[in-house]
């Protein structure tokens, strides 16, 4: 096949028609255009006119080129050309697949298993002998079998949670020359160099790698009483973002998630952390952290005892005892044991129920029996009980003549003082902790002296219960087990009084064994030896806790060896129980390093897949056949034809127009639409209250109402038009019908600036809140409330009943009250401006001429009254028989009234001065 | 047999656009509203002018008595001089007057038609004497108006390109020619001549296409007349527009001097534009012509 860089040509011959290109440029070349004929009567006007240029003569070279690539890459279509064509190497000889099987490769098994698989069925094909090598495995001879022997073993393979032993493998390959293809896991291993020179000796080797990052978890730490996480990728590639979920038994013992926290690495930065808060209640149950995103037993860092606290409830002495604060029994404890642990601080009953890992004990003598029976049954629980000794216990009698139970040995009266200034001898020292010890391992320093203390009465089991002691033999802290849990008794104070161990390191590493407080974060080689461990929980390659099963017990020191150096063959990672505490083995340590394999560049690497072979074929003919289409329209474009696909295309421009100003022009119309209709004749108008009965009503009232004025004025309305006030221009109505309802929406400020706008530039607006016959009497309807909640944001000036000489009163009809469906309700304006206006002598009205009303408010459900249907007809009844019809007709009058109101203003106030007018006039 | 379905579907389609066409007429001529159309003397007409008192020499029929009467001298009744004036209107028949550059225009002939229809509307009812050269004597009243709208109608010419047609064309008359002014500029002048040989004053109104007046054509064309008797071919359309625009310009420049050389009035008119305007025009320049 012909290639051509990462394309190949099925039938390349096709591409010699490319020659014929320039043939092609030619010919295209010499003819222009057609020509388009047109009528044209201005043509006797162009006789004789001559073409300035000639240079449209030819096809433009541009179009020429367009149509040059189309017909090349029509070309190149159909010699079949093929992206990444698979070319096959055929082998010969044995082939020898190595696979890494560490826990990196569990990131893509399944896919590694198919290369293989492949591999070995390929080389099955070729009948050549095929031998499969898992590193992590123990090194053992191979044997080159056939591919049918293998291929069932291949899809069983699995990863191991270990690094590969590599350097060992180069002693057992088998003899004779072999090709080796090696899926490694991208991961630096020690010993791979000297097993890749064994390999190439024997012939070539082919490196499978793939290129999806390896991501770990180290163990975490604990850092100023927080944990810290941090995590390694391999390569340090762009910025990434993981979580970490850490896990453990929530409190009904079901193993959830307990946490999850971001973790950030930075572009180019091979290693992050992240800090995680818990609260202790919830940290204490971790048992294991794990990267959200890789299932691997590198991405799973198994929690051991390193990262509980303990919960320690300190007692001191009663409240009685005043001293300076580090004379306090509690001092040290506390400043020992705060960074470490969890204090609890109360009354014994108290923190007894809090359920603390410890309870402290500092020279309290005396329980009662309540609190002595809570606190047996605790210890027996299995809770830890320390007491220190003090004056108070010395000088009482407690387990004076037989045993405490809440003390480990018998005490003899006063105890001791030692190197005083009233007593013989030196202070003394402690002597090296026996074996067997809890504390054994821990070294006294010398300057640890004890000069008082409380002495234990020899008793059989004293020498037993003895776990530290002075030089001189006399116990120095002494212990019992009580139940599940023991008693332990410090014969000093828990203050620098009686001795100068709570000054020392040693107190807190006491403390430590005592399994009081936390322990270091990582155990030290030398915590671990002499102990055995025995796996309770181990891990497999994909990060998966599997049961221990049979596995037997490890020495310390293999385990801490472990530890530093990481899990291998003989000792999984998992988590390892000593006597007291248990340990966890972690895939990754707190420092490992993640190194990418440095392959020499005599060995081929190749990616886990290769590109899929892609013909290309209908992409070429796509673009070509585009090209075409192209020009067309560069052709039509040229001869001048396009004008008539302008309109085609402005069209198309049209519909393709983002929504948005569409939607705006979809509103600019009605509001010209409206703006013509209001602005033809008087219009009338309602706000649209949202509640269709209401605005129906509106509507109907309106309309009877234009109908009377036509009838009897020469005022002319057209039909009435709802408005929205949010989004309707007002200025084009000169009266506002507003029936308020009770959970109509308060304005939005815009249309409250339109609102004020209208009423201060003479429109008005009245009020309908319908609910004169219940309100009135001081009671308040929710219409009212609504109506206050909208005109809180109005401008309307002060208002007034309406005097009964408000000029409404004689604008058309004169009238004394103003019913509507309702007969008689109060009705609010705008107050007289000059309320001290007097009639004039024989006038009925004061002289009040200037302003109109800009609101009406009342309750009397007017369009109710004034409502009619389509021929005329009212709608609603009013009242009772023809009662309610001359209430009905003094309604209407209202309504003209408010009308001739509105448009003429108070013309009818300035009536008042035509006899004065007229005397003028001389008539 | 034969020849009766042909002239019974010729009538039907003259029957269809007859009456449009001249409802289309009143309709525009309704919009001039002129008021009387009077001679502003007396002399002889139906429409009561004056009463003046008799002098020596008015025959005594000519005394109004009734008038006379009211007072103690003689009163003789006069009546407004009402002279009626034939006015000829010329619409370009030929070919070149089909033309219209975009389907929602009216060709120019249908404007000139209407344009003069309209005119013949307002003519005849201000009490004018309106014929059609060449085809139509002066004549006034409403009759007049039917024939001038089927003589119309029917008009088709088969040159290219009109030459004013005189014939016909009344003395010391008015006349109205309707064209594109297209064609021959001899023709026109020739036309024009006789026409002032008589006396005869009028308008020459040029009806364009917009598509005439901007040129908006492009690429490589051949351009035609509607008859087919002329053809120019080029490469580069937009580029001959400057130079077409000037023409064009020069032939207008070169009618309204010969108009204003023999006392006519030229204007142009767009089809693009509403008629009413060139008709106004039209009107106020007959009647300024007096």
């Amino acid at each position: 096949m012909f290639t051509l860089g990462p394309i190949g040509f099925a039938t390349p011959w096709l591409l010699l028609a490319l020659i014929a290109l320039p043939v092609l440029w030619f010919l295209l070349r010499a003819v222009p255009p057609a020509p388009i004929r047109r009528r044209f009567p201005g043509v006797a006007l162009l006789l004789g006119l001559k073409d300035d240029e000639a240079e449209t003569d030819r096809t433009p070279w541009w179009l020429l080129l367009l149509r040059m690539l189309a017909v090349g890459l029509a070309i190149v279509a159909f010699a079949g050309p093929i992206l990444n064509p698979e070319a096959r190497v055929a082998g010969s000889g044995p082939l020898l697949v190595v696979v890494d099987g560490s826990w990196a490769d569990a990131r893509d098994w399944p896919r590694r298993v198919e290369k293989a698989g492949a591999l070995v069925a390929e080389a099955g094909a070729e009948g050549r002998p095929v031998a499969l090598l898992r590193l992590t495995d123990a090194p053992e001879a191979l044997t080159f079998q056939t591919a049918e022997a293998w291929t069932g073993r291949v899809a069983a393979l699995e990863p191991q949670p270990w690094t590969p032993a590599m350097e060992p493998w180069a002693g057992t390959l088998p003899e004779g020359r072999f090709e080796t293809v090696w899926l490694s896991d991208g991961l630096d291993h020690p010993g791979r160099g000297a097993l890749l020179d064994a390999l190439q000796g024997r012939g070539t080797v082919r490196v499978i790698e793939s290129p999806r990052p390896v991501l770990a978890l180290h163990p975490a730490r604990f850092d100023a009483g927080k944990v810290v996480l941090a995590a390694s990728r391999m390569p340090a590639a762009d910025a990434l973002q993981l979580e970490v979920l850490a896990r453990g038994p929530d409190p009904s013992g079901i193993e959830r998630e307990l946490a999850r926290l971001p973790l950030a690495f930075a572009a180019g930065e091979a290693r992050a952390e992240a800090t995680l808060d818990l609260p202790p209640e919830l940290r204490n149950r971790i048992t294991r952290f794990e990267l959200a995103a890789g299932r691997t037993a590198g991405a799973v860092s198994l929690a051991d005892d390193s990262l509980k606290r303990r919960k320690v409830a300190l007692i001191g002495a009663g409240p009685d005892q005043e001293g300076l604060q580090l004379l306090s029994p509690l001092h040290y404890l506390r400043q020992a044991l705060e960074p470490v642990a969890e204090l609890i601080e109360g009354s014994l009953s108290d923190v007894v129920l809090a359920n603390p890992d410890v309870v402290v004990l500092a020279d309290v003598a005396r329980l009662t029996q309540g609190e002595s029976d809570a606190l047996t049954e605790w210890v027996e629980e299995g809770g830890l009980l320390l007491r220190f000794a003090g004056p108070r216990l010395a000088a009482s009698d407690i387990s004076r003549f037989e045993e405490d139970p809440l003390l480990p040995v018998r005490l003899r009266e006063g105890g001791r003082t030692v190197g005083g200034a009233m007593s013989w001898g030196e202070p003394k020292a402690l002597a090296p902790f026996a074996e067997g010890s809890p504390f054994y391992g821990l070294v006294a320093p010398p300057d640890v002296v004890v000069r008082a203390q409380v002495l234990a009465q020899p008793d059989p089991q004293l020498a037993e219960r003895t776990i530290a002691a002075l030089e001189d033999g006399t116990p120095l802290v002494t212990r019992k087990a009580l139940g599940d849990g023991q008693v332990v008794l410090v014969h000093v104070t828990a203050n620098a009084e009686w001795s100068s161990l709570p000054l020392s390191g040693l107190f807190v590493q006491m403390l430590e064994r005592l399994a009081v407080s936390t322990r270091a974060a990582l155990p030290g080689a030398a915590d671990l030896a002499g102990q055995t461990w025995v796996p309770e929980e181990l891990l497999d390659a994909y990060g998966q806790s599997q049961d221990a099963g049979e596995m037997g017990g490890v020495a310390g020191e293999v385990l801490a060896e472990a530890i530093s150096g990481g899990p291998t063959l003989a000792l999984p990672p998992g988590l390892y129980a000593g006597e007291d505490r248990r340990v966890a083995l972690n895939v990754m340590g707190p420092e490992t390093k993640l190194l990418p394999a440095d392959w020499p560049p005599s060995v081929p690497v190749e990616g886990l897949e290769r590109p899929e072979a892609q013909a290309l074929k209908g992409a070429f003919l796509t673009a070509a056949l585009a090209l075409l289409l192209l020009d067309v329209l560069a052709a039509l474009w040229v001869a001048g034809r396009l004008s008539g696909l302008r309109r085609g295309v402005a069209l198309l421009a049209l519909a393709l127009l983002p929504l948005a100003p569409e939607a705006r022009a979809q509103d600019a119309m009605p509001d010209d639409a409206l703006a013509l209709e209001a602005t033809t004749a008087v219009v009338l108008a309602h706000v649209l209250t949202g509640d269709a009965k209401v605005d129906d009503i509106a509507q109907a009232g309106l309309l009877g109402l234009g109908d009377k004025l036509w009838q009897r004025t020469s005022v002319e309305p057209q039909l009435p038009i709802g408005v929205d006030i949010e989004r309707d221009e007002l200025a084009f109505f000169p009266f506002l019908y507003w029936p308020v309802t009770a959970d109509q929406p308060t304005p939005s400020a815009k249309a409250y600036d339109k609102l004020n706008q209208y009423l201060r530039t003479g429109g008005m607006i009245l009020f309908d809140t319908r609910d004169a016959d219940v309100a009135g009497y001081g009671a308040t309807t929710p219409e009212g409330q609504a109506l206050q909640r909208i005109a809180a944001g109005l401008d309307v000036p002060p208002l007034e009943q309406m005097p009964p000489d408000h000029v409404l009163t004689r604008t058309f009809y004169l009238l004394h009250d103003f019913p509507g469906r309702h007969p008689r309700g109060p009705i609010w304006v705008e107050a007289a401006p000059m309320a001290e206006a007097e009639a004039p002598e024989g006038m009925p009205f004061r002289n009040l001429n200037d302003g109109v009303t800009p609101v009406v408010i009342g309750g009397n459900d007017w369009a109710a009254a004034w409502a009619v249907d389509d021929g005329g007809v009212p709608l609603l009844p009013v009242g009772r028989g023809m009662a309610g019809e001359q209430q009905r007709e003094i309604a209407w009058r209202f309504g003209i009234n408010l009308i001739m109101h509105v448009l003429t203003g108070n013309y009818k106030s300035d009536q008042v001065h035509v006899p004065a007018l007229l005397e003028r006039l001389g008539q | 047999m034969s020849s009766s379905p042909d002239l019974r579907s010729r009538a039907e389609a003259l029957g269809q656009t007859l009456p449009p066409l001249l409802a289309e007429a009143e309709m525009l001529a309704a919009t001039v509203m002129l008021g009387e159309h009077g001679r502003r003397r007396a002399g002889l007409g139906d429409e009561f002018w004056q009463y003046r008192p008799a002098h020596q020499g008015d025959s005594a029929r000519m005394i109004d008595w009734r008038r006379s009467a009211r007072s103690d001298a003689h009163f003789v009744r006069e009546r407004e001089w009402q002279a009626a004036q034939s006015v000829t209107i010329w619409v370009d028949p030929s070919r070149s007057m089909a033309f219209t550059g975009d389907r929602s225009r009216p060709a120019k002939a249908d404007r000139a038609r209407l344009l003069g229809l309209a005119l013949a509307v307002l003519l005849l009812r201000g009490g004018e004497r309106v014929g059609l050269a060449g085809l139509a004597a002066p004549r006034a009243g409403r009759t007049q108006l039917l024939r001038l709208a089927g003589r119309l109608a029917g008009e088709e010419g088969t040159q290219d390109y009109g030459a004013p047609e005189t014939e016909g064309m009344v003395s010391h008359g008015r006349a109205v020619f309707l064209s594109d002014f297209l064609g021959d500029l001899s023709g026109i002048e020739a036309g024009l001549a006789r026409a002032a040989d008589r006396g005869v004053k009028g308008v020459l109104l040029q009806i364009l296409d917009p598509a005439e007046e901007e040129f908006p054509f492009d690429g490589r064309t051949i351009f035609e007349s509607m008859g087919g008797s002329l053809r120019h071919e080029t490469r580069q359309a937009g580029e001959l527009r400057s130079r077409y625009l000037s023409r064009l310009a020069e032939r207008k420049d070169r009618l309204a001097t010969l108009g204003r050389a023999v006392g006519w009035h030229f204007s142009t008119h767009h089809t693009g534009q509403p008629a009413q305007s060139a008709l106004l025009w039209a009107y106020a320049a007959l009647q300024g012509g007096r």
